[in-house]
This record gives structure tokens, sequence and C-alpha cells, in this order.
């Protein structure tokens, strides 16, 4: 940890969150000033977002870069200590884009609820800040508490503000991720028991945990506690139950946040914490998760292809996509890895394009079911337009941004596990049949009653999705500005599992 | 077999050598604003909307127009090169770079991807001209120029890139511009669905395509034409057969080929300038393109290559059979181009022999069968949209210079010298008699049943009686859409020799995808007198059946069987719903329901425990309170957990 405190990163994590406790003590009674203080902060803290890139250098040495760090409790080795490497950089920087996004487009969210919208967007800020937190965390310890207390905005945004059915939502949500979180409190103390019979005094500091030599039947447990508790939050099947109930309860706006952000710390926490300390662990367990991720893949397609609750059936397509992710995190090749690490960045953009333009019909229409709507296209060109965007994102269109991370974990897998590959590109197939079956029914055939009067997209809510689309079609064909800071960091984490690329087998035949 | 062995020994040797690739200089630095100008066009219509409805149709056209300029004045620069610097490489960007991954935006210009530059470019730019006046009273006009700039700019990429990931983003680019005008008329649900059908169909095909990259990927560590075709002798057979076998189901998907062709006769859904440029002269024909382009994989499996032949010669029958039965006009027209491709598969399936003329009717058949397509636009537009040819008859006098120029496309397709169709076709016909008779013998008949088909049609329409429904009055096209007819039906006259003995079409090629002659066992002369003499048996049958006799007005119900097989489309839906779709559905009929009481059902009970305490509280508090009460109630216990963890730790 360099001795230079780079102060920045920690005004990013703390910006949002001090934001939130502004917005929370607004005075009540004007409804607009929330909204608006919070979209400023939001704004405030992309912008930082955009310092901290820029001042990141991807080719230098170091995996982790701007650096702060405090003691917190040196009693247990604990310290406040923050630090970024590639991976978490562009997931920091997906997050800082998606919440001014949400913001906008979740504009009238909170307006039929029975909260607050200050309360809605204090909750956003807050819920910002502590996920920034966690992506920037180089203290184990400091990841744990904050991945536990990301969930208390989550849970109030979903079962405040959410749909019909938010406190069975909610209480799901809460209760599975609890349960998560406890497998991993376990793990945690585990390890730093082993990190204090190893190095003479317990720690939570990455590098330093990195560095033991566990034995690798408590690997294997520590990585059970760790692996499923990110899992849960991910989800992979058959841990993904919650998520169809979370995503279509929550607000339109809080479900991007749900699906596109939070449930990212899940594949983020495989690839930072469970390969790097468990390296014999991750290998034996590798077979079973290769598996599962494809039953994943394949099982939430299906499922997305049977649903009648629009927000659900995205909630499924999501469950297809994490299986893809973790796919790729598992090959253990650096194309699985930076292009499941790209997925999940392009997953958030497709993800939150897709729940916001749901949010804006549902609203419009006061309903979300597949069946209520008919030839939107008619009477809304520029919303079906942008919603098949979005959806041809979501089907990995050649072109499109999601496009090229799913193809890099496909090759990436097909290295070394090609049976996996070739039934993952089933998903391929599968993909196509949701996102056009779903478009189909609700964009064209005849105005169905009740959709005459739809107002195409508005001013505000064109603002907050033209540019996840520009961003979707930039990342599409300009995918290296990300691989670029993304590459050095997956190859630091093969290094540290002691995985190789296969060579291609013309070149070792020679 | 003594053919086929020396057939085949000839075919290792008939080897490419397209000289080293060239760096872009000079005019080829343009050839990336072949894809450009189309491409901003597209952008530029789409996000102006509404506002650019008075000039959409215009710039559109123009965009295409200058692409084709572009084009030629790129081929005469090509034609001033030494034939082994004739492939031109324009590196653009670094698309992708992950360990060994290396995939760059990079154009390949060669004698091969100009070929289709220029098929792409002036048909594209023809039925621009066409569909000024074919849409003019449609209210989305400029949203169609749109769509068919995007198809251009994607469709220019797919045959420009000089690697197969990047000609995967034309590949399914096509296949998008083909959705959105498939499904352009989108407030007919038939529309709808058949665009949706044709994109999925095309997936299935697509993952062919994503399987033979991850092949080359992890066997050769490239998939740039120039590196697989250096690897490609150092891989082990089976591979390079599985490699052969995921090309060859890509091209089925995109060019209608059996198994995956059920999507093209519900494409005609389209406006028909859509079906004459996606669904007849280009898109479809990019599988016969992606085989081609692979020459130097599949001349080392001749298991593939078979397959290639098998898939061929199966689907130029199929199409001709469902050609023979179909009353609508475009099903007919679309029966036909499936059983076209059908001869350039099977033709790309014969190796080095069969390479060149592959491409050489896929050129033809893109002049006369876009002719023969805008043709049926031109006879829909003076029947009120009818396609019904039953309701057709007795057109030629109202409709001369539109029956004139279908002519000349029938003239070309059924093989006739000295018009287009007659020189591809017949060369394909004698390679494959060289090369695997039973294929030659089913390209044979193939020409047989054409002639009945084209005949067919061509009697019901334009000749016999009239039977047009009492409201309608045809009448003469406009000339915006004449023109267009004309200079293709130049093309369906001239295409052919101009080809063959001005551009030698052959030793142009060659230097790409090699080139060696085949003989057929029999005389050519006789194989020659043999076609010519099925070709008018067909049409002389056809004539007697639908000019001389009358054509009722109702499509028979006492048929055949065959008939019935052929108006069914020989059962390919009916096949795919047995075998795919309802059990799909049932697939996921039961799993939503087992995702929501089985693997979902441990959780509801104890969801439904707190439930039922929150329902019991919800009689004493009312609002949130006891959401905050549940969540601090939670908060305590990890508290008190972690506490007591540590504790014991």
């Amino acid at each position: 940890m360099s001795t230079e405190q780079y102060l920045p990163l920690v005004a990013l994590v703390a910006l949002p969150i001090l934001g939130g406790l502004l917005v929370s003590l607004l005075p009540k009674g004007n409804p607009t000033l929330p909204k608006q203080v919070a979209l400023v902060i939001s704004l405030l803290t992309l912008a930082l977002g955009v310092v901290v890139g820029l001042a990141f250098d991807p080719s230098a040495a170091d995996r982790f870069q701007l650096g702060a760090s405090w003691d917190w409790i040196p009693a247990w080795g604990v310290s406040f200590a923050l630090g970024v490497d590639g991976i978490s950089l562009v997931l920091i920087l997906m997050t800082a884009i998606l919440v001014p996004v949400c913001i906008l487009g979740g504009w009238a969210d909170a307006d039929a609820t029975a909260g607050s919208p200050r309360g809605y967007f204090a909750w956003i800020l807050v819920l910002e800040g502590l996920v920034l937190g966690v992506f920037a965390a180089t203290d184990v310890f400091l990841f744990y508490v904050l991945f536990e207390a990301m969930l208390i905005p989550m849970y109030f945004l979903i079962g405040r503000y959410g749909g019909a059915q938010r406190q069975y939502a909610a209480v799901k949500f809460f209760l599975y991720s609890l349960a998560g979180g406890l497998l991993m409190l376990a793990a945690l103390i585990g390890l730093w028991v082993v990190s204090g019979d190893q190095l003479g005094a317990g720690t939570f500091d990455y590098a330093a945990l990195v560095g033991l030599d566990i034995p690798v039947e408590t690997q294997k447990w520590l990585f059970l506690g760790f692996f499923i508790a990110f899992a849960i939050k991910a989800p992979l099947w058959p841990l993904h139950t919650w998520l169809p109930d979370a995503a279509s309860e929550a607000p339109p706006s809080s479900s991007v946040l749900l699906v596109g952000v939070l449930d990212k710390v899940g594949t983020f926490g495989m690839l930072r914490l469970c390969l790097p300390l468990f390296p014999d662990a991750s290998k034996y367990f590798t077979p079973v998760i290769i598996v599962l991720s494809i039953v994943g893949i394949v099982y939430g397609a299906l499922l997305a292809i049977g649903q009648t609750d629009l927000k659900r059936l995205i909630a499924y397509t999501s469950i297809s996509h994490f299986g893809f992710i973790a796919l790729g995190i598992f090959a253990m090749t650096s194309q699985g890895q930076s292009g499941a690490t790209l997925y999940m960045v392009n997953h958030g953009f497709s993800i939150a394009a897709l729940f916001l333009i749901v949010g804006f019909m549902a609203t419009r229409r006061g309903s979300r079911m597949v069946a209520d709507f008919g030839g939107v296209q008619k009477v809304a060109p520029v919303l079906a337009g942008a919603f098949l965007v979005a959806g041809l994102s979501s089907l990995a269109l050649p072109g499109l941004s999601s496009f090229v991370s799913e193809f890099l974990v496909l090759a990436g897998t097909f290295t070394r596990y090609p049976v996996a590959a070739v039934v993952a590109t089933l998903g391929i197939v599968l993909a196509a049949l949701y996102i056009l079956l779903m478009y189909q029914r609700t964009m064209t055939g005849p105005v169905r009653p009740g959709v005459e009067g739809m107002p195409d997209l508005r001013g505000r809510e064109v603002l907050a999705i033209a540019p996840v689309l520009a961003i979707i079609l930039a990342l599409g064909f300009f995918p290296q500005v990300a691989l670029d800071i993304i590459n050095p960091s997956v190859d630091q984490t093969m290094t540290a599992v002691g995985s190789t690329d296969p060579a291609p087998v013309v070149a070792e035949g020679k | 077999m003594a053919v086929i062995t020396t057939a085949l020994s000839i075919a290792t040797e008939g080897a490419p050598n397209p000289g080293e690739v060239v760096a872009a200089s000079g005019t080829f630095t343009l050839t990336a604003l072949l894809i450009a100008i189309p491409l901003a066009s597209a952008a530029l219509l789409l996000l102006l909307g509404r506002r650019a409805d008075r000039w959409g149709h215009l710039l559109g056209t123009l965009a295409a127009a200058a692409s084709a300029v572009l084009g030629v004045v790129l081929l005469v620069a090509m034609m001033g090169q030494p034939e082994d610097a004739r492939t031109i490489g324009q590196s653009l960007w670094t698309w992708i770079d992950v360990g060994s991954f290396t995939a760059d935006v990079a154009l390949q210009l060669d004698p091969l991807s100009i070929s289709f530059v220029l098929l792409i470019t002036i048909v594209g730019t023809l039925i621009h001209v066409y569909s000024i006046g074919y849409m003019a009273h449609d209210p989305d006009r400029r949203r169609f120029f749109a769509y068919l700039n995007l198809f251009i700019a994607a469709m220019l990429l797919l045959v420009l890139a000089d690697n197969y990931l990047l000609l995967y983003v034309g590949w399914e680019g096509v296949g998008l511009a083909s959705y959105l005008l498939i499904g352009f008329w989108y407030r007919k649900p038939s529309a709808a669905t058949a665009a949706k059908k044709a994109f999925v169909v095309n997936r299935v095909g697509d993952v062919g395509l994503s399987l033979a990259i991850m092949i080359m990927f992890a066997t050769m560590g490239t998939f740039t034409f120039s590196g697989v075709n250096e690897a490609i002798g150092s891989v082990d057979p089976d591979t390079t057969t599985w490699l052969g076998l995921a090309l060859l189901l890509a091209a089925c998907g995109k060019s209608a080929q059996f198994p995956l062709q059920s999507w093209l006769l519900d494409a005609m859904e389209g406006p028909t300038p859509v079906s004459a440029l996606i669904h007849a002269a280009t898109m479809v024909t990019a599988g016969v393109y992606l085989i081609v382009r692979s020459n130097a994989i599949f001349d080392l499996t001749e298991t593939a290559q078979l397959a290639v032949v098998v898939v061929g010669t199966i689907t130029l029958l199929m199409g001709a059979i469902i050609g023979t039965a179909k009353d609508d006009i475009k099903k007919g027209l679309a029966g036909s181009t499936m059983s076209q491709i059908g001869y350039m598969v099977l033709a790309a399936g014969l190796g080095p022999a069969g390479y060149v003329f592959a491409i050489f009717h896929l050129l033809t058949h893109g002049m006369f069968k876009a002719g023969l397509f805008l043709g049926a636009g031109s006879v829909m537009h003076g029947m009120n949209d009818d396609v019904n040819m039953r309701h057709y008859g007795a057109l030629r006098a109202v409709m001369t210079i539109t029956w004139a120029t279908f002519g000349l496309g029938f003239l070309a397709i059924i093989g006739i010298p000295p018009f287009a169709g007659f020189w591809s076709k017949d060369e394909i016909i004698k390679v494959a008699f060289a090369v695997h008779p039973v294929a030659g013998v089913a390209a044979l008949l193939g020409a047989g049943v054409t002639a009945f088909y084209m005949t067919r049609m061509m009697a019901m329409t334009f000749h016999g009686k009239a039977r047009w429904e009492p409201d309608v009055h045809p009448h003469e096209s406009p000339a915006v859409m004449t023109v267009p007819m004309m200079v293709l039906a130049l093309g369906s006259v001239f295409g052919g020799l101009v080809l063959l003995f001005v551009g030698n079409i052959e030793e142009w090629l060659a230097p790409v995808v090699g080139f060696e002659k085949a003989e057929p066992g029999i005389p050519v002369p006789l194989l020659i007198g043999l076609t010519m003499a099925v070709v008018v048996v067909g049409a002389v049958i056809g004539w007697r059946q639908y000019a001389m006799r009358e054509v009722p007005r109702m499509a028979p119900t006492q048929v055949s069987w065959a008939t019935r097989a052929a108006r069914a489309d020989l059962y390919g839906d009916a096949v795919n719903e047995a075998v795919f779709m309802r059990p799909g559905q049932y697939l996921t009929r039961t799993l939503v329901w087992t995702d929501n009481k089985v693997i979902d059902g441990a959780v509801n009970g104890t969801a439904a425990g707190i439930g039922g305490l929150s329902a019991r509280s919800r009689r004493w508090q009312s609002g949130y309170v006891r959401s905050y009460a549940l969540s601090m109630l939670l908060g305590a216990v990890v508290i008190g957990a972690v506490l007591a963890l540590v504790r014991f730790a």
C-alpha cells in the first residue's frame, strides 16, 4: 500500500453517502427538490469517477492503484483501505454512470407510492456509495461490512416503494442475502484465523491474504462460504428464485440498480476473492460451477420465454446472463475472465435500458403484463425503437456491446471446455426467442385497446435512455477502451490462480 | 467412381494463389467509405425521424449510388493491379484484443469481394430507385430507406471483412436488416411473425458460425482469412471436418438451405423490393459466399464437401418442387430462389472445379432474380397488391414493359442460350456430372422442374384469359419502377456473356478461390443437348397446362399427395412445429411451473410463515412500521451473530 493517500477515491465513496444524508434532510413539501439535488450529487459522483478513471494507469505494474488506507480496528488487523484495479474501475464507472441514469429515468418512481421521494432518492445515493465502496475495498473485512450494508438501502427501495407484492419480495431478498452473508461471515472469520496462524497476527488485508498458503481442505470450506454468498447475490441457478420477485416488485430504477449494479458484486466477488484467495479450491469446484452456469444459461432463457410479466421476463434473462458471466470467470482463461468482466459492464447498460423502458410502458399502461400491450410501435415509435435496441443488446447482436463480451466468454470457454461452450451457444438461439417474442407481442400487431393514447418518450426519458444506448453502440465497436483497462487485472488474477491460456492446438503440434 | 477420383485429384492441384495481402494505398484507402456512406445515411434517416420524411428516400438512394460509383472506381483500380497484388487489406482499428484473441476492424478487397460489392451496390441502387415509386404512398417510406441503407452497409461489411468475427457483424447485421424489413408492415401479425421466425432460424445457423470461429481460435489461434488459409493445413482432419460442417450450418441458415429453409417463404411478407434485394439477389447468397470464401477449409475435408453437395442437391430439388405448387407469385419465386441457391451451394461443394461457377451463378441469378421480383412487384402494383396468380392472366397487353422484362428474366432462369442463366447453370450441371454424377442428374432434373414452374408463372400471369377481380384495373408501373426493371433485364440477357467472355470470371476469381477445369464423364455437347431437352419438356408441359387450358380461379382441392406436400412447403414447418416448437412450449410451461412451485417452494414456505406473522401484525399496526421492525430485528441478529462468532474465533 503506498504511503500517499489518494483522496478522490475516498471522496467518490463518501460523496453519494453524504449526499444521501443531505437529501434525506431536505425540507418536506417540495417533491422535486430531492430529485434535483440527488441528480446533481450523482453527476458530481460521476465526475469524480471520471477523475479517478483518468488517474488510473492500466499499464502500471501495481495491480491496485490510487490507494488510501487508515487503521480501523488494529486489534483485528482491519483497516479502512480502498484502491482500484482495472476490474473494479470499470464496474465503478458503470455504477457512476447508471445512477444518474436511474435518477433521471426513475424521476416519478416514488411519486405514486406511500414513501416520500426524499427517502427514495436518499436511499439510492446511499446504495451507490456502498456499492462503490464494495468495488473499491482492498480490505476484506471492509468488503464484507459494505456487502452486508448494501442490503439495507435495497431492502427499503423494494419494500417501501415497490409494487403490490413488495413486502414479500423484499423479505425474500433480505432472507436470501442474509443467509449468504452469514456463510460469508463464517468463512471470513476462518480466513482471519488462518492468516493469524500463518502470519503471526490476523489480517484482512487483501494483498496479504492472497499471499497465504492455505491447505486445500481448508480452502474448500472457505471457498464455499464466500462462493455461496456470491452465487446468491449474482444469482446463479438454483439460488435465483428471489431475483424475479425482487426485480419485478422493485420500482424500475431500483430494479436497474439491483440487477445491473448490486448483483454484479456477486460475480465481482468471485473474481476478486474466490479465485485468488482459494486457487486450489476454485479449480476443485470448477466443474460443478461450470455445470451450474450452463444450466443457468439455458434455464434462465427458457423461463424468460415462458413469462407473462415483462419485468419478470427481463429478470430471468439476467439469470441466463449471469450464467454466462460465471462461466467466463471459471473458464480460467484470459478471454473468459476479461469477457466476463466486460459482460458485467455491458449487462448493466442493457438491463438498465430494458428495465427503464418497461417501467415507462408500465407507468403509461398501468400494467406490466405482456398481454396488455400490442402495437406500441404505432403509437410510440421512439419508445419501441429504443426498446428494440436494448433488446438486441440483450440478445448480443454483433455490433452491440454484449456481443463482444458474450463471444469472448464463449471463445475463452471453448479453448478449455468445448462441450460447455457448445451447450452455452444454445443460449444464443434462446435469447433471440425471448427478446423477439417479447418485442413482437408488445410492439407489433394491431394497436391494443388501452394502448391507443400511449404517449411516446418524453424529453427526460430520452435524456436517460439515449446515453445508455450510445454506450451500448460505442462499446460494440470500441470495446478495447474497456478491455485495455480490464486485461492487466485479469492477467494478474490468472497468475494468482496459477492458470494460463491453452495454446492453439496447431502451435502445440509444431 | 473413377471420374470422382480424377476430379478430386484435380481439386487438390487447383489451390488458389492470391499472393500477399497488400496494404491499401491510393484509391484503395476509400474502401471503408463503401460501408461508411450507406451506414451514415441510415443513421441520419433513423435519428432525424419524421423531419427527414420529405427527402429521406432521395438521400438513401444517393447513398447507395455513391457506394456503387465507388465500387466501380475500385474495380477499375483493381484491374490495374497485377494478378498477385489484387488482395488489398485496409486495417482500421483494433477491435478486440485479449490475450492471444485478436480481432481487428479490417477490410479485405479482392476479386471475390469486389464482385459482391458491385452486385450489392448496383442491384441495390436499382432497387432503391424502384422503391421510390413502389413505396411512394407508404407513410413510412423514410424508415424503409433507412433500413435498406442499413442493409447495404451490413452486407458490404459481410463481404469486405478480413476475418470471420467481423464477417459475423455483417452476417447478423444483414439478419437484423432482414428482420426489420420483413416486419416492415409490423401491424400485420403475419409480417411480425415472419420477421421473428427469420431471425430465430437464422440464429440457429449463426450458432454454426460462432462454433466455427471458436474452433478456429482454439486450434489455430486466429480467425482471419489469411491466417486460417495458412494454418489450416496443420489442423487435424477431424477438426477440419467439424469446422466445415459448422460453416455449412451457418450457410444453411442464411441461405435458406435444407434443413433451415423454412423462413424464406414466410419472408415474402416483406415489401417486394426487399424480397428482390435481400431475399433473392444478395443476403440469401451470403452462405454461398461463406463456403467459397472458406475454400481452403473445404478443400481439405471431403466429408464436409459431400455434406455441402447433399444439402445443395436436396434444396435445389425441394425449392423447385415447392415452386411448382405455389399460386402466390412471390412464394413461387421464393421457392425458386431456394432452388437456385441450392445450385450454387452444390457448386460450392464441388471444390475448385465449382467455386467460380457458384459465384458466377450467384451473380447472374442476382440480376435475373432481382428483375423477376421487381416484375412481380410491378404486377402487384397494378393488381391492388393481389399476389394470387389465379387472379392474374392476360396481363401482357396492359403491362407490356413488365411482361418483356419479366420474360427476359424467365428466359435467363430457365437457361435458354444465350441468356445469363444458361451459361452459369450449365457450367454447374457439367461440373456436377464430373464430380458427383448423382448430384449432376438431380441438377439436370431440377432444370426441367425450373422450366416448368417458371413457365407456369409466366403463363398464369401474362397469358391465357384474364381472371381479374372485378374492381381491379391493371396498369403499367411508372418509369421510376420500369427503368430499373429494364436495366436488370439487360443483365438477364447479357450478364452471362459479359461475365464469362469479357470479364473472364474464371481467371478473375481463380487467384482467390482456385480453379481447375473438370470434364464430365459424358461428352459436353450431349450434356448440353440433354439439358436443353429437359428444359424444353418442362416448359412445354407448363405451357400446355397453364396457357392453353383454363386456369381455375380457385385452387383445385382434389389434388395428388405430391401437390399437397408441395403446397405445404414439403412439411418443413410441420416438422419444425412437431420437433421443436410444441415440445419447447411444453418444456417452457413445465419449467415455469417447476420454478414457481418446486425450486421456490422451500423459500416460499419460510416466507409464507413470515407473511402470516406480518399479516397478523397488520391488524394492530398499519403503515410500514412492521418492515422497520422486521429489518431491525434482522439487523440485530446479524450484529449479534458477528459478535458471537468473533468472540469464539
